[in-house]
């Protein structure tokens, strides 16, 4: 012991916080390069894999495909019907509604998952294919739990537009089956649209979201009984974590816009902000799945829509009269402005969806390529060199990001907080000439 | 819209949809009620009563220099007063000396004016005891006198006469 005294008094002399800040810091760079050897690993299969199956079945063919970083990164950001952390997948419940077959209701396990998500196990006609439900086209398809092949097959199809799609067809008994992914509410604009089946499943995006619902009610309301219990004496803890970003947006937020009436509003406000943030932070947390929720659209589009009901549904006589016709200008202009402002209406919620979901999704989307970029330099495995070179690199420009990332979150939600308070605002101002 | 064709998360699906309408309204509702409300309304209470103690703290203040103050115009106050005390007392005893001054004078004049008239009347009375005395020995003497001459002297006695007229009081 007495040798190691003066080293550890010298230890104790460092600030602590130094210690503390080094301890942090060591411990991510070795939690990021572990993300990227998982990552690693998991792409290392790639060729052989597909190699195999090729073999194993005879029908279809499987084109040798190398890695594509871009397809990967819409892989990683997409929403999944297995929670897969690292080389483990977590099986999620499926409530899916197929018209004509009704409701299959079963848990995500049943597909038995390989690491990229590819289910080898049909459940009533249903596949699972890259971590997504897909349903076989064909209803000649035996119903029930049915073995497949271990990959599907994606086969270069024209749609309707004359555009080619990579569309998953799963083999079996010698068949090619077509199959077709969950129906979506773009209506064909984004290339989805309404298909054979409806996906209700509690998702990753879904699971995220409670997650993060479960975690905030508790925050907020062990926050809310301290604020009780603790009445007339000064903040703590928690407590005193939350106030301050409560203030900052209750007295920056809320009140500049609002006026009086900031306090009907304050809950919406408040859970907006936190709800965006909360989701936006958890997408960033390494190895928790890195769930892009605020970086999917029909997550913003919700938002928006609600945003856009308590906009409008809280305009007053004066807010329609602005937009149907202005005040105080000259009836030729009105012609002109009054369809400005009708658009301008749908156009507020649209860009407060489109801001969040854009802004995310290309903070996902960076980080994923950036891991990427070691497979394209170590050719998928065939370069060590370059990929160990890279890999550095990767994770140094990985960690740059992350904190833009981390910058981005808060913004990002406070931007769509600060946004709908100003369009409450508008709408519900008094007539003041 | 082609160039975005297996960009999953753009396109909105319809599960992700309706639970991100559930979850969030629930959200919304839920905490807003029982936690963001109830947030709200103590740290506007704490402001209140924050502020509420400031205007305490600042009105006691004011309270304090005035009260400062007026004890200070109360010291002058007193100060002035007790000078003019003093200064009237002063004058008082100057007045009650000089009062007193002038009365021993009156009393002094008085007492020498009246040892004086009794000094006069005793000296009247000495004068007349003297004369009545004097006029007895005189008599007395001129009684012895005459008894011895006047018998055979007419000018004696008219010489006695003289003398009496001439004694004269005073």
């Amino acid at each position: 012991m007495p040798t190691f005294a003066p080293l550890f008094k010298k230890r104790a002399e460092m600030p602590q916080k130094i210690i503390l800040m080094r301890r942090y810091f060591l411990s991510f760079i070795c939690l990021l390069s572990l993300s990227v050897f998982a990552f690693s690993q998991e792409h290392q299969e790639n060729p052989t894999g597909e190699g195999q199956q090729e073999v194993e079945h005879g029908c279809g063919e499987q084109a040798e495909h190398e890695f594509d970083p871009g397809a990967t990164a819409f892989h990683h950001i997409a929403d999944q019907n297995i929670y897969s952390i690292g080389p483990w997948n977590f099986p999620l419940p499926c409530f899916l509604y197929a018209p004509g077959h009704g409701w299959s209701v079963f848990s995500s396990g049943k597909f038995h998952a390989d690491a990229h998500g590819n289910g080898h196990v049909a459940v009533d006609g249903y596949v699972l294919v890259e971590g997504m439900v897909n349903r076989i086209e064909d209803a000649s398809f035996p119903m029930g739990e049915v073995e497949v092949g271990h990959h599907p097959y994606f086969q270069k199809v024209k749609n309707a537009e004359g555009v080619e799609k990579d569309i998953a067809h799963i083999c079996y008994n010698s068949h090619l089956y077509t199959t077709r992914e969950r129906s979506t509410a773009d209506g064909g604009l984004f290339g989805g649209g309404v298909t054979n089946f409806y996906d209700f499943s509690l998702t990753k995006n879904v699971t995220s979201m409670i997650i993060i619902f479960a975690l905030l009610s508790w925050m907020f309301l062990s926050v809310a009984k301290a604020y009780k219990q603790r009445d007339g004496m000064a903040p703590k803890g928690l407590q005193g974590f939350i106030e301050p970003i409560f203030l900052f947006i209750q007295d920056e937020v809320a009140k500049p816009f609002l006026g009086h009436k900031w306090e009907q509003y304050l809950p919406f406000l408040m859970a907006l902000f936190f709800f965006i943030l909360g989701l936006n932070l958890f997408g960033q947390i390494p190895f928790l799945g890195g769930s892009n929720v605020t970086g999917n659209l029909a997550v913003t589009m919700v938002l928006a829509i609600i945003t856009f009901l308590v906009v409008n549904l809280s305009g007053n006589k004066h807010y329609w009269e602005h937009i149907f016709w202005m005040p105080g200008v000259p009836a030729w202009v009105k012609i002109i402005l009054t369809p400005v402002e009708i658009l301008g209406v749908f156009i507020k919620p649209m860009t407060l969806m489109l801001r969040l979901f854009a802004n995310i999704t290309a903070g996902h989307m960076v980080m994923v390529i950036f891991v990427g970029l070691i497979f394209v330099f170590s050719e998928s495995g065939i370069n060590a060199g370059a990929g160990y070179g890279t890999a550095v690199g990767s994770t140094l420009l990985t960690l740059f990001m992350m904190s833009i990332e981390l910058l981005v979150a808060f913004i990002q939600a406070f931007v769509f907080t600060i946004l709908t308070a100003s369009y409450i605002g508008a709408a519900t101002e008094e007539a003041h000439h | 819209m082609i160039f975005l064709i297996d960009f999953t998360p753009i396109k909105p699906d319809f599960g992700l949809i309706f639970w991100t309408t559930v979850i969030f309204l629930i959200f919304w509702l839920m905490i807003g009620k029982f936690a963001f409300r109830p947030i709200a309304s103590a740290l506007k209470k704490r402001e209140s009563d924050i502020q509420g103690s400031l205007d305490e703290a600042k009105r006691v203040r004011q309270e304090m220099a005035n009260l400062k103050a007026e004890n200070e115009a109360l010291l002058v106050q007193a100060r002035e007063e007790r000078a003019q005390i003093l200064k009237e007392a002063k004058d008082a005893g100057n007045k009650l000396v000089e009062e007193a001054k002038i009365k021993a004078k009156d009393e002094a004049q008085k007492i020498v004016a009246s040892a004086k008239e009794q000094i006069e009347n005793q000296k009247m009375a000495a004068i007349t005891d003297l004369k009545n005395q004097v006029g007895a020995f005189s008599i007395s003497i001129a009684e012895k006198v005459i008894r011895r001459e006047l018998s055979g002297n007419k000018e004696q006695e008219a010489f006695v006469n003289d003398l009496v007229k001439e004694i004269k009081l005073n």
